[in-house]
């Protein structure tokens, strides 16, 4: 244990033992799986030189590309948010039958390969599927079409995240709340939802990041037309394809990386508002 | 806060994973032992074909050596195929759409640059070429690819930056643009860019454009390989679809190759050699037919099956000066594909 021993200087005392050997082990799994990765990634990028980087990252086509993925994830992040709340909240509010299954039901978008559900979705949406053709506009092959596979795919998040929360929140205040007159709006507005606030940023920003990266459902459900609504996933496999080496394509991933990452921090730095505003439960 | 449900849902998933991968390590080595493998990496539409040509090499192999032999075969885009193969996986054999994607293996390394000249026929056993589908009764009269450009059709095509199939689709429709407008660039290229204007969809592969047309009733004509397109036509019946042959196309070669390098290490050179040169024989030539793809040698299978294949004018890849040349010119960054879906100015 001399390991533990010369961290101990690092760090303020705890009574917890194995600092040394989980925190040990943290960083050279991080470093395996995610570190070492993107670092490989943003270097492959960099092999190409600067103004080579500069000019892939701002063309017009990669433009359209990052904003058709960044958009259309951002609302259906928004979607899920709003009714992955309402799902959270029916789950854990409301004992009906069959709750147990709907609650696993949640969690099957995580289980199923992308791409089955890709291709299930897009025949259920076309024009001469089940729901699509209950629409006299189209849904396969479009943006609405995309915007749906990426709502399933981050379905799990804001439900999961919220759920636990949900469950912890103690009835007495909304009694209290009652008692003290206010109405049933009000008491959801003011009571219920501030200490939700942390725990919905978390699943908006999970499904969020989810929806950026996904390719193998959109695939099946996008008409793939270059400025239209090719994703930037989609844009990055047509660069592998363009030339042998890894270049082009680990530019665009790590433009993608930056503004996710970007992204992430400032849905972070909310939380934190989120938390002292709020306070924080759970 | 913590999400434990997904967690354990992916934890579960691992350690399943971790136990096939297991399973599969155990059942390859007792295998290996009694018989000799073969990994066949290959692209997407010949996944048919091979289930019937492995069956009939491995009796053939059985009786001409005695040995057992067990082929295992990989299906996926050509191009991706071919990276996974640079990037490690031991392939013996590679079946693929295009001689760039096995150039790629060569660059690497993994074989002699004139694998070219190792096999018959440029290494291409069979061929094919590019023909269109359209619904029953042919609705909207399409005979050829003057029909493509109208403003009432709407055409299905995979993209040809990611599907390798999907290249010789486009050089197909260059080529007939080209002969139409006597050799005039500015002409040939508008005419591509009007009929890609009608693609309706642009599926990254051609499994998924066939379903996209067959399955989703999208668009009037699908753009497809000839063994494609008879594969799409017998599944649904030849009530649904049926096959147009335009006036002219381009003969497509799709390539095999040992992967030498790997065969090598893994001694498994003899066999891999005998398999790529059994597709040339009767049996082979005879299950390509089958399988709607044009035998190299037509006289070695029944004239029956040659019926399939009526003969039309077709263009050959060295009319754009080989892939070495027509890659980067049409389908490298920023080149001729790209231009056509640039936006008007």
């Amino acid at each position: 244990m001399a390991h533990a021993f010369s961290l101990s200087r690092l760090r303020k005392p705890s009574v917890i033992p194995g600092f040394g050997l989980t925190f040990g082990f943290a960083v050279t799994y991080l470093s395996l799986i995610v570190l070492i990765p993107i670092a490989a990634l943003v270097l492959q990028s960099a092999s190409v030189g600067w103004d080579e980087f500069w000019r892939i990252a701002t063309d017009a086509r990669t433009v359209a590309a990052l904003r058709t993925s960044f958009g259309l994830s951002l609302i259906a992040a928004l979607v899920n948010m709003f009714f992955g709340l309402i799902l959270a909240w029916v789950l854990t509010r409301y004992r009906f039958p069959g709750r147990r299954i709907v609650d696993a039901m949640v969690d099957l978008p995580f289980a199923l390969p992308t791409a089955v559900a890709g291709i299930s979705l897009g025949s259920l949406y076309a024009v001469n599927g089940w729901v699509g053709g209950l629409f006299d506009f189209r849904i396969t092959y479009t943006s609405i079409g995309i915007t749906i596979a990426l709502v399933f795919v981050g379905l799990p998040f804001v439900v999961r995240t919220v759920q636990p929360v949900l469950e912890d929140l103690d009835k007495e205040l909304e009694e209290a709340a009652a008692t003290l007159g206010a109405g049933r709006w009000r008491t959801v507005i003011r009571v219920i939802l501030p200490p939700l606030v942390p725990s919905v940023l978390t699943g908006f920003a999970l499904a969020y990041a989810r929806a950026v990266g996904e390719y193998g459902s959109v695939v099946f459900v996008s008409q793939g037309l270059p400025y239209v609504n090719e994703i930037a996933p989609q844009l990055i496999v047509i660069k592998l394809e363009e030339s042998a080496n890894y270049g082009p394509a680990a530019v665009i991933a790590t433009v993608m990386l930056a503004l996710a990452f970007v992204l992430l921090l400032f849905i972070n730095l909310l939380q934190a508002w989120g938390r002292r505003r709020f306070g924080s439960v759970g | 806060m913590t999400i434990r449900r997904p967690a354990n849902g992916r934890e579960f998933l691992a350690g399943a994973a971790a136990a096939i991968g297991v399973i599969i390590i155990v059942v390859a080595i007792t295998m290996s032992g009694r018989s000799v493998a073969l990994l066949n990496v290959s692209y997407d539409p010949t996944r048919e074909l091979f289930e019937e040509y492995n069956q009939a090499f491995a009796a053939y192999w059985r009786e001409a050596t005695g040995q057992a032999v067990s082929i295992r075969q990989s299906h996926g885009g050509s191009g991706a195929q071919a990276r996974a193969v640079v990037d490690g996986l031991e392939a013996d054999i590679v079946t693929l759409a295009l001689e760039v994607d096995v150039n790629l293996l060569a660059e690497a390394g993994l074989m002699d640059a004139n694998w070219r000249d190792l096999l018959p026929n440029r290494s291409a056993p069979y061929t094919s070429t590019i023909v269109f589908v359209v619904r029953a009764g042919n609705p909207k009269n399409i005979r050829d690819w003057d029909d493509l450009v109208r403003d009432d059709v709407a055409v299905v095509t995979p993209n040809p930056k990611t599907s390798g199939g999907a290249r010789w689709n486009f050089l197909a429709a260059w080529a007939y643009a080209e002969s139409r407008s006597g050799g005039d660039e500015a002409v040939t290229l508008d005419f591509v860019r009007r009929l890609y204007a009608n693609v309706a969809v642009l599926d990254t592969g051609a499994r998924g454009s066939t379903q996209t047309f067959a399955q989703r009733g999208t668009g009037d004509v699908l753009i497809a390989w000839e063994n494609e397109a008879h594969l799409t036509v017998g599944e649904f019946g030849a009530g649904a679809f049926e096959i147009v042959m335009p006036s002219q196309s381009i003969l497509a070669e799709p390539p095999v190759a040992v992967v030498t390098r790997y065969a090598d290490a893994r001694s498994t050179a003899t066999v891999a050699e005998a398999y790529v040169e059994y597709l040339y024989s009767a049996v082979g030539q005879r299950i390509a037919a089958a399988h709607f793809f044009r035998p190299s040698d037509p006289d070695l299978v029944d004239p029956e099956a040659l019926a399939a294949f009526p003969a039309i004018q077709m263009t050959t890849i060295d009319h754009f000066g080989g892939w070495a040349e027509a890659q980067p010119r049409f389908f490298g960054d920023g080149a001729i594909f790209d231009q056509i879906y640039l936006p008007a100015p």
